[in-house]
Parts: C-alpha cells; sequence; structure tokens
C-alpha cells in the first residue's frame, strides 16, 4: 500500500482537474462532471485519511462517505434535471450564453 | 509506492484529464466513467470493499448513464465544431486549477502528521457496515432516503414537459384525443 501522502496527491491532482472542467468548459453537462470528479476526490481523501487513521475500527470515514455519495447522486439528478429545463427554454446548455433570468 | 497504486493512478489520471481536456462530449463522459472506475479500484485497494463496489454501482451504472442521457436530450446544442469547446478564459481557468493544485501540494508536504501515520490493518465485513449503519448512523441514513426521494421527485418535476397550453376553442369536442 502506498503512503498517505500519495494518496493525498492524487486526489488533489482529481480535484484539480474537476476545477478545470469547471472553470474552462463551455457545457453545463460537463461542468456537472467536473463536480463528480471533485466529489469523487473528496471521498478519496475521507477513505485515505480513515485507513490511515488512528481507529479505522470505528467506520466512521467509511460510512460519511457512503452518505457523501448518496448526497452526490441526487445533486447530479436535480442538476442535470435543471440543465435540462434551462436546454428547453433557451436552447442551449452554454452557461455564457444564457443571460437573462426572467421565465 | 507500489506498482498497483501507480498503475490505478494512471487509470484514474489519464481518465478525468480525458473527460476535461477532450473535444467531443461523449468521449468526455466515456472518460469521465474511466476515471470513476479508477478511483472505485483505489477504494478497493484501500480495503474498503463495499465503497468500491458501491462506487461502481452508482457512480459507473446510474451518474454516467444519467448524464449521457442528459447530452442525449440537449443534443442540438453540442458545439458546432467552427466554435471551440472551452470558454474564453481557458489560460485563466488552468492557472487557477494549478494554483490549486500547488497548494494543496504544499499542505500535504507541510503537514508531518501526515508523514508518521500509517495504516492499520482493520477487519472490514459489510455485516460491521450494517450494525453501525441500523445503530449510530440510523438518523442520518433516514434523513437521506427522504433526501433521495425529495431529490428523484424534484428532478421529475424540474425535467417534466410544461403542459401545453390548452385552448378550448381550437379543440374539436366531439374527437377523441390521440395519443401524443
Amino acid at each position: 500500500m502506498a503512503s498517505l501522502s500519495s494518496y493525498l496527491i492524487l486526489s488533489a491532482f482529481l480535484f484539480c482537474l474537476g476545477l478545470a472542467a469547471v472553470l474552462i468548459r463551455r457545457n453545463a453537462i460537463l461542468i456537472l462532471a467536473g463536480v463528480e470528479l471533485m466529489l469523487n476526490a473528496g471521498n478519496l481523501n475521507f477513505i485515505a485519511f480513515w485507513r490511515f487513521g488512528p481507529r479505522p475500527e470505528l467506520l466512521d470515514g467509511l460510512l460519511f462517505v457512503l452518505f457523501s455519495i448518496a448526497i452526490a447522486a441526487a445533486e447530479a439528478a436535480v442538476g442535470l434535471a435543471l440543465v435540462i429545463a434551462i436546454y428547453r427554454h433557451h436552447r442551449t446548455v452554454d452557461p455564457g450564453k444564457i443571460h437573462e433570468l426572467k421565465g | 509506492m507500489s506498482v498497483a497504486f501507480v498503475f490505478i493512478a494512471l487509470i484514474a489520471l489519464a481518465g478525468a484529464a480525458g473527460a476535461v481536456f477532450l473535444r467531443q462530449i461523449v468521449h468526455c463522459v466515456l472518460c469521465l466513467a474511466v476515471a470513476f472506475i479508477g478511483v472505485s479500484m483505489l477504494y478497493l485497494q484501500l480495503g474498503a470493499q463495499f465503497l468500491g463496489f458501491a462506487q461502481i454501482l452508482i457512480y459507473f451504472g446510474a451518474v454516467t448513464i444519467l448524464i449521457l442521457f442528459a447530452i442525449l436530450l440537449t443534443r442540438n446544442s453540442g458545439p458546432n465544431l467552427s466554435e471551440s469547446p472551452f470558454s474564453t478564459g481557458y489560460g485563466i481557468g488552468l492557472f487557477v486549477s494549478g494554483a490549486v493544485f500547488a497548494c494543496l501540494v504544499w499542505a500535504v508536504r507541510q503537514a508531518s502528521m501526515i508523514r508518521q501515520s500509517t495504516a492499520v490493518e482493520t477487519e472490514v465485513s459489510v455485516q460491521k457496515i450494517g450494525e453501525r449503519l441500523m445503530t449510530e448512523y440510523v438518523l442520518p441514513l433516514e434523513v437521506v432516503a427522504l433526501l433521495l426521494t425529495v431529490a428523484m421527485i424534484g428532478a421529475v418535476t424540474i425535467a417534466m414537459k410544461e403542459a401545453p397550453e390548452v385552448n378550448p376553442a381550437d379543440k374539436p369536442a366531439d374527437k377523441p384525443s390521440s395519443p401524443s
């Protein structure tokens, strides 16, 4: 098993790739995909700290990630539904082209 | 650093990089699926078997398919190939994420607690996870169940087609309504 810091650096890299997707992409769906990637990096951090932490037999980090995955799934469903609703209204999913709030 | 870790890390990072930098949206989502598989392999390597398989089921099985369906439903909006799929602030975005990465790596390297910690071998059985979920974590479990129900209903309500405005004058009265 690799050391804790290598897991943390890997998850930092994944987080930054997700952040880059959020910042540079012009498609709202891929922005949501970047958010999912960042959530995955956070979950990986939880698991690494749980495994290398003082009392892994309590399973706290693992259960936290379980809840986090469930919430991320709910977020993905609602976010994609919002993107579809916006697409139906504006005929685009480019966040730069959606200017108005009025329905 | 073991060979297996390097191999899995390369899979996850290659998938994630493809998801960020490829031009075709569908290719991006398929690369994202590879990244999810890489993360689930890391969970398995860290000894969290239940979470590894939950990750495969939920992310690879559900979230990826959900994103693909959303792309299908919005397919006319894809970037016409003359237009760049990246925003105009491309360089700044890359710079910001690179700066965040440098900051995180610096913080990880600084902390002495991280360098000294070692993995403790422990037995993780699904039975233990279930016991913890049903005793100490039963309230969060119920709240998550409620959240998932509300999110599902909300997603359906948001994405549902708005009912067309029915004008009774246009509609012939005696004609049976045809299936739409």
